[in-house]
């Protein structure tokens, strides 16, 4: 399957260089859109991963509902000018940030080399229809009606709270 | 199709249910009618918490697992809760006032305090990766915005800012984690997870040690351990004192049933490895947090660093992981619980409009304002240094008899010496109050219901001392169901 | 399909940019898109696990949809944070709401 394989070197080119473009952009309104494009590719991955309902969400909630969100408030607040870039305040932190990140990014490198999950079958068959709407729902709705009313309960909460900070001011 | 809800599943979830109900009574209270709700909103959510611990009453002594091993009630969740209750409706007697005096809204913000509050049970009942995120996350958002909550003062909304992107920042962390858990071993559950913890070879998996790992750092945000204590002084300092007094204590106890399930229910075949990691934590947590606080003038940044300490005491608890590490964790809790929230009731009492008045200095001559005020003062500052005849004391000699039983003679050692350094700064409150008679007298107003909350906890505080056996019965339990 | 470590690859990348950004950055929304980023990092993970492990069970693409509800949830309140504070002090630096140290 050479074709699956071109298809994830693309979208995984594209995930992690959009995502260094997201870290590094000094326009707020561009590191919104590169992380737009960074949902994009990672709802693609979910799609290979046959992952159909976690893709459609990742797109209709993340890439729009939340990005919206994000694009709507830089541009309400006009931050596009004045934002600073990676300069900063504490020069320590600024030589000791990269090496941790690389740190943990060999760890994790060194972690993944060490054959373990060379073990975990590949993918071989997947049940039918796995990962679409149906069985979702059905999982949604037997075993994991608790985290769903839970998660209804979060966003009551993020609802009531947010219209609480943000509400016009007396 | 229906949803298949068993009775036990309704049982398990009873305590959250009712405070869920009472939220959204306050909240559509509210919404319909903002004067009356001003007026009622506290005592409906006051009858809500007793009635959560009526139903913990019946609770009592029985063990139920529900919803296919998501949630489980045994006597540890139970006695946990408790304390969480308790702190819930002290919060809210001192909350009362203090409301009105800041002139901040009174519904949204009880609906908001009922619903942490069911994150945090929630979170101590969770045997399930999936609902530990989700449930921290309840009680995380919630506190994000009752910490921001005063959204006219600057300080408030910067502490809001801080507590929001440290506390988004260990959630992600702890996600992570869990995937990489999920990934070695299969399972999100903690019975599974303990049980794909005895298969041979697993222990020295790199993907589960680092998943575990993350875990930890995720869940030391949460209970305040060093090294992921930075958020903690300005969020306490700068978040509405009631809220702080909430969170100091229940946010402490949820996220430490989270723990202690976690590692030592769930990863006790690990317990090799994250022993001395905890080992090595609770020591740099007691040494951190006394030290600091000693050089404080402002009384919210020493009682944070204070509750930095005492996340390190209870670590020792959990590090020695036997018999008597468990048992004294319920007991610490709730009486930290009592002798904190009491001493922020009086930092809120005496603290004036905006926040102001909060260094040392005001506490000068305090004897001679108000005598009552400074004498549970004094209780609360003797019970939080482990001086009898208090709580603290007690709870104090559980925790070092744990150490000694699990041979942490050097991690007993720490704990020992930091309980005499923080004397130091916790007497030196007690002797200003009582030493320094001012030149000129001013009383101290306090609120009625402030009263019945600073009361309840003085006499909580020594109740516990009197007669610890009285909850005895309920910590052998918590061993009994353990392990 | 590709083996499962490439997609921990792409994870482990995205996860160590996200903490990156969120250790250089000091404006408080690209502090936000950070953690984003390391939430996403942990999805790819779970919904990955989930194809390829033994038995094939959902929970990986289920924990994925929950962390996707919670983020959004999260970034609502986050973004309520900021417009807040903007109000007050019209710039939204991290570094500058300096109150209280650090």
């Amino acid at each position: 399957m050479i074709a699956e394989l071109v298809i994830f070197i693309i979208l995984g080119i594209v995930a992690v260089s959009s995502a260094f473009a997201v870290i590094l952009s000094k326009n707020p309104v561009y590191a919104v859109l590169f992380l737009v494009i960074n949902f994009f590719a990672l709802a693609m991955l979910y799609l290979v991963l046959s992952a159909q309902f976690v893709a459609f969400i990742q797109i209709l909630v993340y890439a729009g509902a939340i990005m919206v969100l994000f694009l709507f408030v830089v541009m309400l607040l006009n931050l596009t000018g004045a934002i600073e870039s990676l300069q900063d305040k504490l020069p320590a932190q600024r030589w000791l940030a990269p090496a941790l990140g690389m740190v943990l990014l060999v760890e994790i490198a060194v972690v993944f080399l060490s054959g373990f999950f060379a073990q975990v079958p590949e993918a071989s068959e997947l049940p039918e229809g796995f990962g679409t709407s149906a069985p979702v729902g059905m999982l949604l709705f037997s075993r994991y009606v608790l985290p769903f009313e839970v998660t209804s309960a979060v966003l009551l909460i993020a609802m009531v709270g947010s219209i609480v900070l943000a509400k016009r001011r007396p | 199709m229906t949803i298949p809800v068993s009775a036990a599943d309704w049982i398990v979830i009873n305590t959250e249910l009712i405070l869920v109900g009472t939220a959204m009574i306050v909240l559509l209270l509210d919404a319909f009618n903002r004067r009356i709700s001003d007026r009622i909103s506290p005592w409906i959510t006051l009858v809500g918490v007793v009635g959560g611990l009526v139903s913990l009453g019946f609770l009592w002594g029985q063990e139920y697992t529900g919803f296919a091993g998501m949630l489980v009630i045994d006597s540890f969740s139970v006695l946990v809760k408790m304390a969480i209750l308790f702190g819930t409706g002290l919060a809210v007697l001192l909350s009362v006032d203090y409301l009105r005096r800041e002139e901040l809204a009174q519904g949204e913000y009880y609906g908001l305090l009922l619903l942490s509050t069911v994150g945090m049970l929630l979170l101590t009942s969770s045997a399930n990766l999936i609902m530990i995120f989700l449930s921290l996350e309840m009680l995380s958002i919630a506190l994000y915005v009752l910490t921001g909550y005063a959204r006219m003062r600057p300080r408030s909304q910067e502490a809001g800012m801080k507590y929001f992107l440290l506390g988004s920042f260990s959630a992600a962390i702890l996600v992570y984690g869990v995937a990489l858990i999920y990934g070695a071993l299969g399972t999100v559950d903690l019975a599974g997870v303990a049980e794909a913890l005895t298969a041979p070879g697993i222990l020295s998996n790199p993907v589960l040690l680092a998943g575990a790992g993350l875990v930890l750092v995720g869940l030391g945000f949460k209970v305040a351990a060093v090294p992921f204590q930075m958020w903690t002084p300005d969020v306490y300092e700068g978040a509405p004192s009631p809220v702080t007094a909430f969170m100091s204590v229940s946010t402490k106890a949820a996220a430490f049933a989270a723990l202690t399930r976690v590692l030592v229910f769930a990863f006790s075949d690990l317990s090799g490895v994250w022993m001395a990691v905890i080992w090595a934590i609770a020591a740099l947590t007691m040494i951190f947090g006394n030290l600091v606080a000693i050089a404080q003038n402002n009384i919210k940044r020493m009682l944070a660093y204070s509750s930095i300490a005492h996340a390190g005491y209870i670590l020792v608890a959990v590090a020695s992981a036997n018999q008597l590490g468990i048992q004294s964790i319920p007991f610490y809790l709730i009486a930290y619980t009592f002798m904190n929230i009491g001493a922020w009731a009086v930092v809120t009492v005496i603290t004036r409009k905006g926040e102001e008045g909060v260094g040392l200095s005001d506490y000068t001559g305090l004897f001679w304002r108000n005598p009552l005020l400074a004498v549970s003062m004094g209780l609360f500052m003797f019970s939080l240094a482990g001086i009898p005849p208090t709580a603290g004391f007690t709870a104090k000699i559980y925790l070092f008899m744990a150490a000694v039983n699990a041979n942490l003679i050097g991690l007993l050692i720490v704990a020992v010496v930091t309980t005499i350094i923080s004397a130091y700064f916790y007497l030196r409150v007690t002797v200003i109050m009582f030493m320094h008679r001012p030149s000129e007298v001013s009383a101290v107003h306090v609120p009625i219901a402030a009263y019945v909350a600073i009361i309840i906890a003085v006499v909580a505080t020594l109740w516990l001392f009197l007669f610890p056996n009285s909850t005895q019965a309920f910590t052998e339990a918590v061993w009994r169901m353990g392990l | 399909m590709p083996p499962l470590s490439w997609y921990l690859y792409v994870s482990a990348a995205l996860f160590a940019l996200g903490l990156f950004g969120m250790m250089t950055r000091r404006n408080s929304i690209a502090m936000l898109m950070s953690i984003e980023l390391m939430l996403n990092a942990a999805n790819i993970n779970l919904v990955a696990f989930s194809a390829y492990l033994r038995g094939h069970t959902m929970v990986g693409q289920m924990f994925a949809l929950f962390v996707i509800a919670l983020a959004a949830a999260e970034a609502a309140i986050g973004l309520a944070i900021v417009i807040n504070i903007y109000r007050t002090v019209k710039h939204i630096d991290a570094d500058e709401i300096n109150l209280m140290k650090w």
